[in-house]
């Protein structure tokens, strides 16, 4: 195959990733758009493969096909539940691939390089390992958050910003030195740095930020991917690269406004250690009982369901199908609120709702239904909390004033499904818990869900 | 300890302050129950009732009041009941102590204690025990149907064979606990509900139960303590007037519900206002124990005016509802047993520190303890009063965004100047060949910026784990340099390629997973 079919086969592929994006726009398209994506992936391995510039071996057969068997055990073994954690390990990967493709790079260097295209050869190689690095480390403190197996609480050290500064103008004089040739040792330190600097950053992100901090990894590994592409001088690369790094920085973008914070203030980290201003909460929180909540929703005709991480965690999504299923039989209009944060992931609940067959057109955002909580008979609160706190609205000194909420106190009854009377993730009281139209619903929101569903008529 | 329940003695009385349910709640708290023989049969609750709930029943008023330590009540103590009275023994009931101080030395003298059910104080913890609300919202209700069997017409609207019906249209004025389930009960059978309120903040809670807030253009406040309204100007009088005079004409049905505590119901409904209504319209006033809403309200009684509006002035309202009301009030009665109760231990402790407790205290221990100091939590966190946004002309509109267009135009231009010097900066001293892919890149992250904001917000993780898979392209660079004789970049190419596959088919596989489960209804 020659160079320049190999380009026309580049060409068309980055013109599948992008139609594969484009039609995400929408549930149907999407189903067509992955296989954009698929056929555009195999176009571009396959033509590299089988391009002038690769030889075909053994060890590359062989890693192909292991690599894939893996893929796809991982792909139909993780549970909807665990998709932060499965994107959060998958970007440690592409991280990972960079560090080595980079370093590749300086041990191999292409050759004919000379005067300004050395130099910024080396620009590249550096940088590309450096944000390699961060992507890598970071990613595998986020999966730990996520997965459970790290503490989900920031880690405040003491002058953490400054710590930061410092690495990274360590980072800076190492790079300078790296182009002069000071020697490879300088991209080895860097890359040491760039691995404790990664892990830091997202070490000081809380739980309820995580979000963010996951498609802002995804936005970083497609800017590694990009530097790579300049590094081999590879125009795919830098387009796929581009895209997405380009979509993972829109993500981030999309989330900090939906909290109404500053996409900085997120990622430097701090959430939860500014709560001495805000308002006490009084009066008491009302508990209620499963068959209290089941004759209520027997009465009910307008039924909104907000559900946040807790149904996650405890695997709910079934259960409150089964449930909405009935009630939509019974002629009653069931609908879910989803805040644009809810959960670990952007869109988490939808894939969650979706895989436990709640159909997509009943599952709404919160600009869609905000304006019909006045209406609605029965609000349940599936162990979502920061999302529908009212002082986001009412004081001004709470973290999260200013942040949009889903109105769910305006409802003539509200039904909180809750583990224990603790609190959110980021520590703050919910006055809606305290409400006179609010009842809490202890224990675990699965079983509780399952008993509900037992006593509904 | 005996908590007993005698007969009401006083007439028309047909509530009773303990139930046979509630009787099995108060042996829980370790107390004896001791019930006068008929105490609950106008509520619909007989003797044999009470004994299967484990009370025991009596023949006299007497021998309870001698037997007992706690007596629960739901009028005062009257008449022989006064005499009856002990050294010690507690009387929970309703006294309205300010219009009853004669009351309060009957305990003052026989050294007992009184805890009076209306002075509980309207905060949050104490709502389970707040039988002013618990009565207000069966008055509220009953007045509804009252007004009802005193109207000749439908509530709701029908088209029938026989000739179109319109519905009826309810005016409730006060929107307290009785106002608000009014009209949760107006509404319901079908009537156009509206409420006016001299409290702006409950327009909220009035549209939430379905009427429509009568708005008065106004400024001023009428909130007062604990929740209910203080006393109004003269002028703001004058234009509540108005805005009665002109519903007044098309109202069919007016209850009325404001009360200020302390003072004589305010006469919201003058004459006028009824000689402007249509005969066979109703007004049901709420407020008549307290010489009425209406001034031509005669209290127990419906008269009729002179232009045939039927004006109901019943004042038992609750009463006529007795099992409904005996239960309500029955289980707030149990609620203050339980929190006079802590130990559990059929051991009444009367304890002054706690503010729902000292409130509902009037007499203890033979000392008038009434008024109380005010509680210490506020009842009702007042909200602090939004800035009114400022009304802008069209011209100032039109002018700010103008101003708003420029501002973004010159942030735009001031982007792409910046950007545009940093191009010829690398454009100046970058090679040639550095240039085409940097063309390539820029126009990339473009077409992405334009692509993703389409993506629908549910579809974002799909978007990510998409993403993640393409960002697998990675692999390219790793399949170039696998060939190479070096034997560590070969290692390192090799597990390149390993983990990005991973990456790559993981990522497809998943998403195809998660979209294969969208499904429409």
């Amino acid at each position: 195959m020659s160079a320049n079919i190999v380009t026309a086969i580049y060409i068309a592929a980055s013109v599948l990733f992008i139609l594969s994006l484009g039609g995400l726009s929408n549930q149907e398209s999407a189903k067509r758009a992955v296989w954009y994506g698929i056929v555009g992936m195999a176009l571009a391995v396959g033509a590299t493969i089988f391009g002038p510039q690769v030889a075909i071996s053994n060890i590359l057969i062989l890693m192909i096909v292991i690599g894939s068997v893996i893929g796809l055990v991982v792909a139909r073994r993780v549970e909807m539940t665990g998709m932060p954690q499965l994107v959060a390990a998958l970007h440690t990967f592409v991280g990972m691939a960079a560090v080595f493709i980079g370093i590749n790079s300086e041990l191999a260097p292409p050759a004919g390089l000379i005067g300004a295209e050395k130099i910024i050869h080396e620009v590249e190689v550096f940088l590309g390992v450096f944000i390699g690095a961060v992507t890598t480390t970071g990613s595998i403190v986020a999966f730990g958050k996520l997965a459970g197996i790290l503490d989900g609480k920031p880690l405040t050290l003491p002058a953490r910003n400054l710590l930061n500064l410092i690495a990274v103008l360590v980072c800076v004089w190492l790079g300078y030195m790296y182009l002069n040739h000071a020697g490879i040792w300088t991209l080895y330190l860097m890359t040491a740095i760039a691995l404790v600097f990664g892990a830091h950053l997202v070490l000081a992100i809380g739980g309820a930020d995580m979000p963010v901090v996951v498609s802002m990894l995804n936005s970083y590994s497609g800017w590694a991917a990009a530097a790579t592409g300049f590094l081999l001088g590879n125009d795919l690369l830098i387009v796929t690269g581009a895209l997405v790094g380009a979509s993972g920085a829109i993500l981030s973008y999309i989330m900090c406004r939906a909290m109404n914070r500053n996409f900085l203030s997120v990622i430097l980290g701090g959430w939860g250690t500014v709560a001495a201003s805000a308002q006490e909460v009084e009066g008491e929180m009302i508990a209620t009982d499963v068959a209290t909540v089941a004759a209520d929703l027997a009465d009910a005709q307008e039924i909104v369901f907000v559900p946040g991480y807790g149904m996650a965690v405890a695997q709910a999504q079934s259960a409150v199908s089964e449930i909405t299923r009935r009630l939509r039989a019974q002629g009653k209009n069931v609908r879910f609120a989803i805040h644009p944060v809810a959960g670990r992931l952007p869109g988490h609940m939808n894939v969650l709702l979706a895989e436990a067959k709640v159909p997509y057109d009943i599952v709404l955002e919160m600009d869609e239904i905000n304006d019909d909580f006045p209406s609605t008979d029965i609000v349940i609160v599936l162990g979502a909390n920061d999302i529908v706190n009212p002082a986001a609205q009412d004081d001004p000194g709470s973290p999260i004033a200013g942040m949009p909420v889903l109105e769910a106190w305006k409802a003539r009854q509200v039904i909180i499904s809750k583990r224990g009377q603790g609190r959110g993730y980021s520590g703050i009281e919910n006055p809606l818990f305290f409400k006179d139209n609010s009842r809490m619903l202890y224990g675990d929101a699965k079983s509780s869900l399952d008993q509900i569903l037992a006593s509904l008529p | 300890m005996k908590v007993g329940c005698p007969k009401e003695v006083v007439a028309g009385e047909q509530r009773v302050a303990m139930t046979p349910d509630s009787v099995r709640q108060i042996q829980k708290l370790g107390y004896d129950c001791v019930v006068q023989s008929g105490a609950g049969s106008a509520a619909g609750f007989d003797d044999a009732a009470y004994e299967d709930a484990g009370a025991a029943v009596v023949k006299t008023a007497a021998s309870l009041w001698k037997q007992a330590d706690i007596i629960v009540k739901v009028r005062g103590v009257t008449g022989t009941e006064q005499k009856s009275l002990r050294d010690g023994q507690t009387v929970i009931s309703m006294f309205w102590p300010a219009q009853n101080p004669d009351l309060l030395d009957l305990f003052k003298a026989a050294n007992s204690n009184a805890i009076a059910m209306d002075m509980v104080p309207r905060i949050s913890r104490a709502q389970k025990m707040d039988v002013l609300s618990s009565m207000a919202n069966i008055a509220g209700y009953r007045a509804v149907i009252e007004s009802g069997n005193q109207f000749g017409r439908f509530f709701t609207g029908q088209i029938t064979a026989a000739g179109k019906v319109p519905p009826a249209k309810v005016l409730v004025i006060g929107a307290g606990v009785a106002g608000l389930a009014a009209i949760g009960t107006a509404t319901s059978l079908g009537a156009i509900v509206r409420a006016f309120d001299v409290r702006p903040e409950v327009a909220e809670q009035i549209e939430s139960m379905g009427a429509d807030f009568l708005m008065l253009e106004f400024e001023e406040d009428g909130s007062g303590e604990g929740g209910y309204a203080k006393p109004a100007s003269p002028e703001f009088i004058e234009k509540e007037m108005a805005l009665f005079r002109a519903q007044a004409p098309e109202i069919d049905i007016v209850i009325t519900t404001a009360l200020i505590p302390g003072r004589p119901a305010p006469k919201l409904w003058p004459a006028e206002m009824v000689a402007l209504m249509k005969p066979g319209s109703v007004v049901v006033d709420l407020a008549a124990e307290q010489g009425g809403n209406c001034d031509l309200t005669v209290a127990d009684q419906i008269v009729t005016s002179d232009n045939g509006v039927k004006i109901v002035g019943y004042t038992d309202f609750p009463s006529r509802m007795a099992a409904q009301s005996s239960t309500l009030y029955a289980t707030n009665i149990r609620h203050m047993l339980d929190d006079l109760t802590p130990e559990k231990d059929g051991q009444i402790t009367i304890n002054m520190e706690d503010d729902v407790i000292r409130g509902a205290t009037v007499v203890h221990a033979g000392e008038i303890t009434y008024p109380p100091p005010a509680p210490k939590v506020q009842a009702i966190g007042k909200a602090p009063a939004a800035p009114k946004p400022v009304e802008l002309t069209p011209e100032e509109k039109a002018a700010q965004e103008m101003a708003a267009h420029r501002k973004a135009g010159q942030r735009q231009f001031g982007m792409l100047v910046l950007g545009g010097l940093f191009m010829l900066l690398v454009g100046a001293y970058a090679p040639a060949s550095f240039m085409q892919h940097f063309i390539v890149f820029a126009l990339a992250c473009f077409v992405g910026f334009q692509v993703i904001w389409n993506v629908s917000h549910a579809l974002h993780t799909p978007l990510m784990a998409v993403t993640n898979a393409i960002s697998g392209i990675i692999i390219l660079g790793a399949l170039l340099q696998i060939g190479s004789s070096n034997q560590i970049v070969m290692i390192l190419a090799a597990i390149s390629v390993l983990i990005a596959t991973i990456n790559i088919v993981g990522g497809f596989m998943v998403t195809r997973r998660m979209l294969a489960m969208f499904q429409k209804s």
